[in-house]
């Protein structure tokens, strides 16, 4: 922890009193299946709870959610949030080890690798329509000098509302848009808003309600999108920002161009304003939930695999590929029709390029091996080695 | 024990009042009534002892905008001393909640058994079930809240060391609701004592689930006539019943149960919270004063379709729910009828309105099914 830090932390903890024992405060994880309950042990918490970070965020608010959350037998939750930037500082001991669990091993001395240039993508272009119906990609940011959703006031909410409003109104040519804060659109906006399926509603899931993040709702969010509906941005739900670039067919090429442009376009504008994003060297940007830290990037497709999706070995050429599949509801939703939502599995330690190059090539191979399958014919020699 | 400073209330007086004041225009609660652009102000930069602030008093209905004819509260207490540091904001509150209760009243406690008149004839043909219940906050300890799980822990061992030494009637047993076997799961379930995690956003949103369900359980005696509830909606709500109407016994068994775990909370140091001014001292104010509801399920198939009916219940200081409890509908004619008053009177004075209201409107019910006029026995207002 840098100098600062700790004596900000140190001195801000002796202020408050703890007149019950770690002991007396440890949670009960013992039946708990998620990140945080499997790395937490009470000496690491006796530690932890004696720091607060310089916003006031302590070790109960960063666990809260895992805590209320026990998970689930077969997936993996998080279990953990950070309340702001200097949280993956000051609790480092529990976030490095759920860190590392939750990507792939990544370690305290890793680096991440940010590339955001879209000429890097090699091909892109032309996955097949008839089976690519739709490609998207999304990422979040935090403004840095303002708490995260799960610890924010009202009135930090509302600067970085105003702050994203204002760089977002400033955009030209095909990412031109217009801003619909949610707790004043019209009946016709909000209907169709939720026709273009772009309206995000009120979180009701229980993992991020118990972290706080739905305080105050719907007060300073809303949703920006471009005139053409392929540029999008949420404003304070789960993180401060949500970009997503998306289009119908399968040009994920073109799709990740926008998203690259968009996002280089809208930090510049944050930047004039005071504004950066945070990032860091190791972590790469700062999100809420430490699944989505480094490139925060998801992206993904929406790809007919009725045959590919039965066959035995579905599982483990996602796996080879380093994808994983979804329902097309989104995360925890079941496949509709044999259409899958595949994308990106990693987040940290990959860039931006790579992960996107992943999509592509895995899912170019993907549809081949569905075409195969469709003529009766074999698979196996379409195998990929583990990327 | 030492002042607990709230860090981020401080980091968050670096905005202006008007930056964090929360936008209310939408909202139906007694609490958007009375918070001011001035109130919150004033208040915004105190803390009580343990650390609870204004935004947290108001978190629950800044979140729940509430209802066009239903007026909810909308704000909390996280411990005792909120009620004193937060009075600018409580006392109005208190007032339009509690019938004009003003900051010099006093309150009069009485759980004197003795003092009620009646009670024990109620007709059981009509009367099916008789109830009361209230709720505790032991001193010493934050509110559900804002209390940490060592806190509530403590509560619970407390409570439990309190309860099992309980004998006689009262003799009974503890269910952590972290622990439970299936069995006694069905059982509690069956005998409609189980409580779960709450689902309303008025509760969870001012944090009294956290860390569910670690610390809650139900105790119960031998007879399944006394239930307590530790850490629910408050420390304790304790719970008397029966089938039938005689209300006179629930109340006792309601009034000597209370107070022989009083008298082990009070050998620990760690009494009820109570003031001559707010009576007991409950985590939501409409439950301030005696906390008490006592209520019976009775059947008024005919009064209840009567166009005064609900002019009868106001007068008597009565009010009506569904047989699920609050927010449900009546089944079968049925209700559910108690008194409407928390503080102000005692609970001899409540449970008093609820024996002779509903004595009154069972002999009206039969008049109805004789056909008869009800009109000479509208009573005048209480």
């Amino acid at each position: 922890m840098s100098d600062n830090i700790e004596k900000i932390s140190e001195s801000m903890a002796k202020l408050t009193l703890k007149w019950l024992s770690a002991e007396d405060e440890f949670p009960d994880v013992r039946k708990h299946n998620n990140h945080m309950a499997k790395v937490l042990n009470l000496e690491m918490y006796k530690k932890l709870r004696e720091r607060v970070t310089p916003n006031g965020f302590t070790i109960d608010g960063v666990i809260q959610t895992g805590v209320d959350n026990p998970g689930h037998p077969f997936i993996m939750t998080v279990g953990c949030v950070a309340g702001d930037e200097e949280t993956y500082e000051v609790f480092k001991e529990l976030l490095d080890p759920v860190i590392e669990a939750r990507h792939g091993g990544y370690k305290p001395q890793d680096k991440h690798k940010t590339d955001l240039k879209s000429e890097n993508l090699k091909g892109g272009d032309d996955l097949d329509p008839n089976y690519v119906l739709s490609s998207r990609v999304r990422t979040g940011r935090s403004i840095r000098g303002f708490c995260l959703p799960p610890h924010c006031s009202r009135g930090e909410r509302r600067a970085v509302e105003k702050l994203s409003v204002e760089a977002l109104d400033s955009l030209s040519g095909d990412l031109k848009g217009k801003y619909y804060a949610l707790k004043n659109m019209t009946e016709a906006e909000q209907q169709q808003l939720i026709d273009d399926h772009f309206l995000f509603d009120k979180p009701v899931s229980p993992l991020l309600l118990a972290s706080g993040m739905a305080r105050d709702w719907p007060d300073a969010r809303g949703i920006w999108h471009n005139n053409n509906k392929t540029f999008l941005v949420w404003v304070n739900e789960e993180d401060h920002l949500r970009v997503i670039s998306m289009q119908k067919g399968g040009n994920m090429r073109e799709v990740f161009s926008r998203f690259c442009t968009g996002l280089t376009k809208i930090e510049t504008l944050f930047k004039e304003r005071g504004h950066a994003f945070m990032w860091n060297e190791h972590l790469g940007y700062i999100l809420t939930c430490p699944s989505n830290l480094g490139t925060g990037l998801r992206a993904g497709v929406h790809v007919k695999l009725p045959n590919m999706s039965k066959h035995a070995k579905f599982e483990e050429v996602l796996k080879k590929l380093r994808l994983q599949k979804r329902g097309t509801g989104g995360v925890d939703t079941a496949a509709v029709g044999g259409v899958f939502d595949i994308s990106n599995a990693d987040r940290l330690g990959f860039s931006e390029v790579e992960l996107v190059q992943m999509v592509v090539d895995g899912v170019k191979l993907l549809v081949d091996m569905e075409k195969r399958l469709e003529k009766g014919q074999s698979i196996d020699d379409l195998m990929p080695a583990q990327k | 024990m030492a002042a607990m400073k709230n860090c981020h209330n401080d980091y968050k007086m670096k905005f202006s009042a008007d930056e964090e004041f929360p936008d209310l225009s939408q909202h139906n609660n007694h609490m958007a009534k009375v918070l001011t652009k001035e109130i919150y102000a004033k208040l915004r930069s105190k803390s009580t002892p343990s650390g609870f602030t204004l935004d947290d008093v108001i978190q629950t209905g800044v979140d729940n905008p509430g209802h066009p004819f239903i007026m909810t509260v909308g704000c909390v207490a996280g411990d005792e001393e909120s009620y004193e540091v937060f009075k600018d904001l409580l006392d109005p509150i208190i007032s339009d909640r509690h019938g004009g209760y003003k900051p010099t009243d006093k309150h009069k406690t009485d759980l004197n058994f003795e003092n009620l008149k009646g009670g024990d004839d109620l007709d059981p043909n009509y009367v099916l079930s008789s109830r009361v219940r209230t709720g505790r906050s032991i001193k010493g300890f934050t509110l559900p809240p804002h209390n940490s799980r060592g806190e509530r822990r403590g509560i619970e061992k407390l409570s439990i060391e309190a309860l099992s030494s309980l004998d006689g009637e009262f003799k009974g047993k503890y269910y952590p609701l972290n622990g439970m076997s299936d069995a006694e799961q069905e059982q509690l379930i069956a005998d409609h004592f189980l409580f779960d995690k709450p689902v309303s956003p008025l509760l969870t949103c001012a944090g009294m689930a956290r860390d569910w369900p670690d610390g809650r359980g139900i105790w119960h005696n031998d007879n399944k006539t006394f239930l307590v509830w530790v850490n629910e909606e408050d420390h304790l709500r304790v719970i008397s019943m029966q089938k039938g109407g005689n209300m006179k016994e629930v109340f006792r068994r309601f009034c000597v149960g209370l107070q022989k775990i009083e008298e082990i909370f009070k050998k620990h140091n760690h009494g009820f919270m109570w003031n001559e001014h707010l009576g007991y001292i409950l985590t939501c104010p409409s439950n301030l004063g005696t906390g008490l509801r006592g209520g019976v399920h009775v059947k008024l198939a005919k009064l209840s379709t009567h166009p005064k009916f609900e002019e009868i219940l106001t007068r008597l200081r009565l009010q009506k729910r569904g047989t699920g409890g609050v927010d449900t509908a009546s089944v079968g004619g049925v209700f559910d009828i108690s008194n409407a008053d928390r503080l102000g009177s005692s609970e001899v004075e409540q449970v008093q309105l609820v024996v002779d209201g509903v004595k009154l409107m069972v002999e009206m019910e039969k008049k109805l099914e004789k056909g008869e006029s009800i009109d000479g026995m509208i009573p005048a207002q209480k």
